[in-house]
This record gives structure tokens, C-alpha cells and sequence, in this order.
């Protein structure tokens, strides 16, 4: 394990930022969202970002390629360009677990390798949490946030921050920054006192007991759905602050001379999701809203080894206008205790 | 604080449903924590004693549910409206989005919501239980104890109320409440004040965080078209992200304009902004310049009132006039 004083934080990022692009959590008029870091700009104390980091995987949009259409022929423009190396620091325990289960999906055959390029040039520096808010569950699905993973961990503690490499990548930049070998006493000390607090976390006891794969007959038709729907709006917002929701829509647009095929971030919540020559195959909201807490907790983890799809960072709890969110529905549905 | 209590609504509730003069209740549902409430339809009164709750964070406007839910409902929806929510009512009615005849309304005195946002600045991560009262006391999980004045955390909206008066209800609990004065053009005012390129720059920062989630568009009660444009795979401009900067401040400025003078100021689409964008400023300028060129205007203020901008009279300001009385 290695560490460094927090004064000699800012020439650490310098000398990350001098071979790659670095970004991190930063605040500007009272939010905290990823920020490319320069000289002046400063790490976030607070808990996470409004936005999740899946942006920079997956981002909201993307260009996948141009064509010309001219008489009979067709140009195809093959745009893709090798990502450009760069290190995302400070991503929490719950959004480094919500890349596991985008790679599942996209570098699986076939093979994206558009966020494949990325995930290659980036590398992802975690920290631990020492202070988790109201609406974390991230240890219902076993995510243990005093260890996070990524390519390297560090752990905030009050003297100093603590570095551990945990692949090769992360070896390989750790050994640029000179830090100084420390012991672990601060680390394993603030990560006793961190498993204390999650013990009081309202929502310590929700369990996915209920859910899971091979659960779809007994969930899918459950009459609670209803009334879990009721309310819902049908806005994206749920989806579109998750870290794991990964569906996604490819569009064609006109620009008068060429085509530009592109895709972008969609919503199961939204009306034409999937839709098709045939037509719609979830027409009412009921259908909608289930689809989307299903995939989460039953046909994710069928097709993923009882892997769940959702990392419990509770962006949705703070964010669904109406307030409703997977913990209310893992309460109604599902055989969670209180 | 609220001056009415739950048990007072509770006691209603159950009354008109046992009765038989509603069949349903839209209500504040209980949530996982003390400011989750969300919207519900209450067919029991078992559901309604156990769930149903009216506190500072009661702050979402029933109006728009009623277009979907009365096709369905087979007898009268009783619904409980704070004044700014039966602004939007009429609208609806006005635009004949809903039989009036299929919903009791009881009209419900506010002292205006709060705001999480403001609440969690204060009191910090952690809120294990929050009571409103005449202060609002919130309790961490790291031992943290908070007193706030409600007055300090009020939604934007209602610190700029601007009107207490219930304007449609088959019934009150409380005061039929008065139109009050208020400030809620002053950010407008401030807006106009800037250069073209300072107002610019301001809404090119605020609108680059839209995620085009649409909860703006979904929760508004102007918006109720069948099918909206931007949904409609057939109408060409059809999208669910922006292709560039430029087209997202387009999505909304679009929408502000389609709700121009049926917007009734209700601020949900600032409240439920998952990203912070101060979404009602648009559609002030558009109220505030309504007033100025036409007479003031209140949008929802009674039913079926022709608005200036779908209504012509020989005393209507020429567009050039318009175009001169603008910087004054």
C-alpha cells in the first residue's frame, strides 16, 4: 500500500493529466458531477455525482457511422477512431460494479467495439466511502464500499490518501506518481468504522430475497405492478441517472448531404421503446415500469450468474419525481424484510 | 408546517369513500423515508389510514392525473388541490381535458412545500428521520440534529407564491385563501436586464446539463397532447437525446412556447428537474411579457377565459410595437 499527503494531491493529479486525460468529481453551482481536471479544479467531498460515470463507456450519444448514398452505391464512412487514453478518479464501490455489468453486455458477441475502445484506454481509479447517505444499498448486492475495486483504490483517511493497484493497468500508473510505502492501519481502522455506519443505514436489511433468476412466472404477473405504476410518469430519468441501465436506440439522421447513423441512450419507460414494424409490445405503463425493475432483478441475473443489475447507488431514490423507485418495489414485490 | 393535518384529510377521505360519493382517492403516499411521498390512488380505507400523509413534502399537483384517470374510473375521483394545483385544474377544464363532473375536489390550504434539496445542504448526508412542525427537525444517522426554519427551505415555487386562493372546489377545508403579491418576476426581470450574450451564456449553462429526461415535459399539465412530437417516430423531429448543444436549448424553448399562456406558473418542471435547471424562468418571461403587452393575465384563474395569445381585439398591440417596446 502507498500513500501521499493531501498538499501533494494536486501535482499527482498534474502528473496523471500530463499522459492522459484525468476527470473528477467536482462541484459547481451546489452539484457534483465527473469534470476534466486543470489546474484549479478541485475534488468533490461529496458523496457522488448527479451523473453516473457510465458516460464515459457509454456515452448519451454517439456517432457510429456516415453513408453517402449516390445513384445506386452506398459509401459507408466507417468513423471510429482508437479512444484516447485517460483515468477517471474517484468513482464509488456501487459505479465501479455498474461497469462489470455494462461489459457483460457489451463485450459479449457480438463485441461493441465502440465501448470496447474506451474501456481499453481508460483506467478507473475508486475510492472508498466513508460517509454513505440514506439512500445507499449498495451491500444488498454484496457491494462492499470500503473496498471498491477498479484499477486502483484509494482510501480518503484523515492523515493521508491511501493507493492500492489492483491490476496490471493500475500498477502500471500507480508506479509513475512516486508515492511512499505505507502500512494499512489507517485503511483497515476507517474501514471497520465505515462497516459500523452501514449497519445503521435505514436500508441495511433490504435483501433480494424474491428475486433473481427463474423468478419471471411468479413475478411477471403479480398484481402489486399496478399499483407500484400508478403514479409513474413515464419520464427517463430514472433510467437516464442509472448507472446500469444500458438500453440503447440506433437512429438514422439527415443532414441533406449525408446520413449519420448514431445511437443514443433510451428508455424503457418511454413510449416507442422498441418499437418496431410490427409495433409496440408494451402499451401501457404498467408494462413499461415492470420491464424495467425485471430486467434488473430477474433477467439480468438469469442470464448473468444471479448477478444483479442494479449496484444500489440510490441515484433514482433522490431523483424520480414521483419518488418512486427499486427499493419501494423490492419492498412490495419481493419477500425483502423492513 | 402545514396548518390543516393529515387526520383531518384522512377523516374525509374515508368519509366520501364509505359514502359512496367517490369511488378513489388521489393522495400523498407514504414513503420508504420521511420526504419520499408519491402520488397514489387510494381505493380502500385501509390504504388510506395506513398510507396516506400530508406534510411539507406533499408537493406534487394531482391535476394532470385526472386526464387519464377519470377515462377509467367508474364514479367520482375525489382529489385534494393546494391552491397553485387548481390553477392547473381549470386549465385542464378550460382545454377540456377532463369531466369535471367525474371529480370532487377538495380544496387544501398550503403554507408552502419544502425543498429536499435545501433541507439535505443543510443537514448533510445520512437523514434518518425528518418531523415537520413549526420548525423542521432532521435527524441524521451520524448523530447530526438539525432545527430549520421552514421559511429557509421552501420550494422556489412557493417562495414565490403567487396566490392562496382556491380558484375551482366542490368543497373546503380552510379558507378560500386570497391572491397575494409576490416577487416571482424579479429573476425574470434580472434575466432581461443582461446583455444578449450574458443571457445567452446563462441558459447555455444551465440548459447543458438537460439529460432529456423529459420528467419536465411528463409532470406538466399543460402538456397533455396524446402524442407528443418529440415521441412520434412519424413526425420527424422526433428524438430522445439532443444531436447537438444547440438542438437541446431548441426542446426546450419549443415546449415554452407550446405552453405559452396555458401555463399557469405551477413550477412543477423546476421542482421534478432532475438536474437542477430553472425551467420556470422561461415560461415567466413568456407570463410576464403576456402581462405587459396584453393586460395581465392568469392563466387557469377561472374556466374557459380566451387567452391574449388565441384571442383578438381591435386594442391588440401591432407586432411592431412589440418589436419597439422591447429593452424598455
Amino acid at each position: 500500500m502507498l500513500k501521499c499527503s493531501y498538499d501533494a494531491l494536486n501535482g499527482i493529479f498534474a502528473k496523471i493529466a500530463e499522459n492522459a486525460k484525468l476527470y473528477l468529481p467536482a462541484d459547481k453551482d451546489g452539484k457534483t458531477d465527473y469534470t476534466k481536471w486543470a489546474e484549479g479544479v478541485e475534488w468533490s467531498n461529496a458523496l457522488n455525482t448527479a451523473r453516473s460515470p457510465k458516460d464515459f463507456f457509454f456515452p448519451q450519444v454517439e456517432d457510429l457511422m456516415k453513408f453517402k448514398v449516390e445513384g445506386k452505391s452506398i459509401a459507408i464512412d466507417d468513423i471510429r477512431e482508437e479512444s484516447e487514453d485517460f483515468v477517471v478518479f474517484g468513482v464509488r464501490a456501487c459505479d465501479v460494479r455498474s461497469f462489470d455489468i455494462l461489459d457483460r453486455v457489451f463485450l459479449i458477441e457480438p463485441y461493441d467495439s465502440y465501448y470496447a475502445s474506451r474501456r481499453e484506454h481508460g483506467v478507473i481509479i475508486s475510492c472508498a466511502c466513508t460517509r454513505p447517505t440514506e439512500t445507499c444499498f449498495c451491500k444488498t448486492f454484496g457491494i462492499d464500499c470500503t473496498n471498491p475495486g477498479g484499477d486502483i483504490t484509494v482510501w480518503r483517511c484523515e492523515d493521508a490518501l491511501y493507493w492500492q493497484a489492483n491490476t496490471e493497468k493500475g500498477e502500471k500508473l500507480l508506479g509513475t506518481l512516486g508515492l511512499e510505502s505505507a502500512d494499512e492501519s489507517a485503511v483497515n481502522a476507517q474501514k471497520e468504522q465505515t462497516a459500523r455506519i452501514m449497519e445503521k443505514l435505514p436500508l441495511a436489511k433490504l435483501t433480494t430475497e424474491g428475486f433473481g433468476g427463474g423468478k419471471t412466472m411468479e413475478l411477471f404477473n403479480k398484481p402489486e405492478w399496478k399499483s407500484l405504476s400508478e403514479a409513474c410518469l413515464g419520464c427517463g430519468t430514472c433510467t437516464f441517472v442509472c448507472p446500469t441501465c444500458q438500453c440503447y436506440d440506433v437512429k438514422d439522421f439527415n443532414t441533406g448531404n449525408e446520413i449519420i447513423r448514431y445511437r443514443c441512450w433510451d428508455s424503457c419507460m418511454y413510449s416507442d421503446f422498441t418499437k418496431m414494424a410490427h409495433g409496440n409490445n408494451r402499451l401501457s405503463q404498467v408494462e413499461r415500469f415492470r420491464q424495467r425493475f425485471m430486467h434488473k432483478l430477474v433477467y439480468y441475473p438469469e442470464n448473468n450468474e444471479g448477478i444483479f443489475g442494479c449496484v444500489g447507488c440510490g441515484r433514482c431514490l433522490a431523483k424520480c419525481p414521483i419518488s418512486m423507485n427499486i427499493v419501494k418495489v423490492m419492498k412490495t414485490i419481493g419477500g425483502s424484510a423492513e | 408546517m402545514q396548518k390543516i393535518t393529515r387526520d383531518i384529510l384522512v377523516e374525509k377521505a374515508v368519509s366520501l369513500l364509505e359514502n359512496g360519493t367517490v369511488c378513489c382517492v388521489l393522495g400523498w403516499k407514504k414513503g420508504e423515508f420521511d420526504y419520499d411521498v408519491t402520488p397514489a390512488l387510494f381505493e380502500s380505507k385501509e390504504e388510506i389510514e395506513k398510507d396516506f400523509v400530508y406534510d411539507d413534502f406533499c408537493g406534487a399537483n394531482f391535476s394532470k392525473y385526472l386526464v387519464k384517470k377519470t377515462i377509467k374510473a367508474e364514479g367520482k375521483i375525489l382529489v385534494f388541490l393546494k391552491p397553485c394545483d387548481t390553477y392547473s385544474f381549470n386549465q385542464l377544464l378550460t382545454e377540456h381535458r377532463f369531466d369535471r363532473e367525474k371529480v370532487y375536489a377538495i380544496g387544501i390550504p398550503c403554507e408552502g412545500m419544502a425543498d429536499i434539496n435545501k433541507i439535505r445542504a443543510i443537514a448533510g448526508d445520512g437523514i434518518s428521520e425528518i418531523k415537520c412542525g413549526e420548525k423542521i427537525v432532521v435527524d441524521t444517522i451520524y448523530g447530526d440534529k438539525h432545527e430549520i426554519d421552514a421559511k429557509d427551505v421552501l420550494l422556489e415555487r412557493c417562495i414565490n407564491c403567487k396566490s392562496k386562493k382556491h380558484v375551482n372546489y366542490d368543497e373546503l377545508l380552510g379558507d378560500e385563501g386570497e391572491v397575494i403579491e409576490s416577487n416571482r418576476f424579479d429573476e425574470v426581470a434580472r434575466l432581461e436586464a443582461m446583455t444578449p450574450d450574458e443571457r445567452f451564456a446563462f441558459w447555455q449553462n444551465e440548459l447543458s446539463r438537460c439529460i432529456r429526461c423529459n420528467a419536465c415535459r411528463d409532470v406538466c399539465p399543460a402538456c397533455t397532447c396524446e402524442k407528443c412530437v418529440f415521441d412520434n417516430p412519424k413526425s420527424g423531429v422526433e428524438n430522445k437525446a439532443p444531436a447537438n448543444e444547440f438542438e437541446e436549448k431548441m426542446f426546450h424553448i419549443i415546449r415554452a412556447f407550446h405552453v405559452a399562456g396555458r401555463c399557469t406558473d405551477c413550477g412543477e418542471c423546476s421542482r421534478v428537474c432532475p438536474q437542477h435547471i430553472p425551467l420556470h424562468l422561461l415560461n415567466r418571461k413568456f407570463i410576464k411579457d403576456i402581462d405587459s403587452f396584453y393586460g395581465e393575465y392568469q392563466a387557469g384563474a377561472e374556466v374557459g377565459s380566451r387567452a391574449p395569445l388565441v384571442n383578438y381585439t381591435t386594442n391588440d398591440l401591432e407586432p411592431s410595437e412589440v418589436f419597439e417596446g422591447r429593452g424598455e
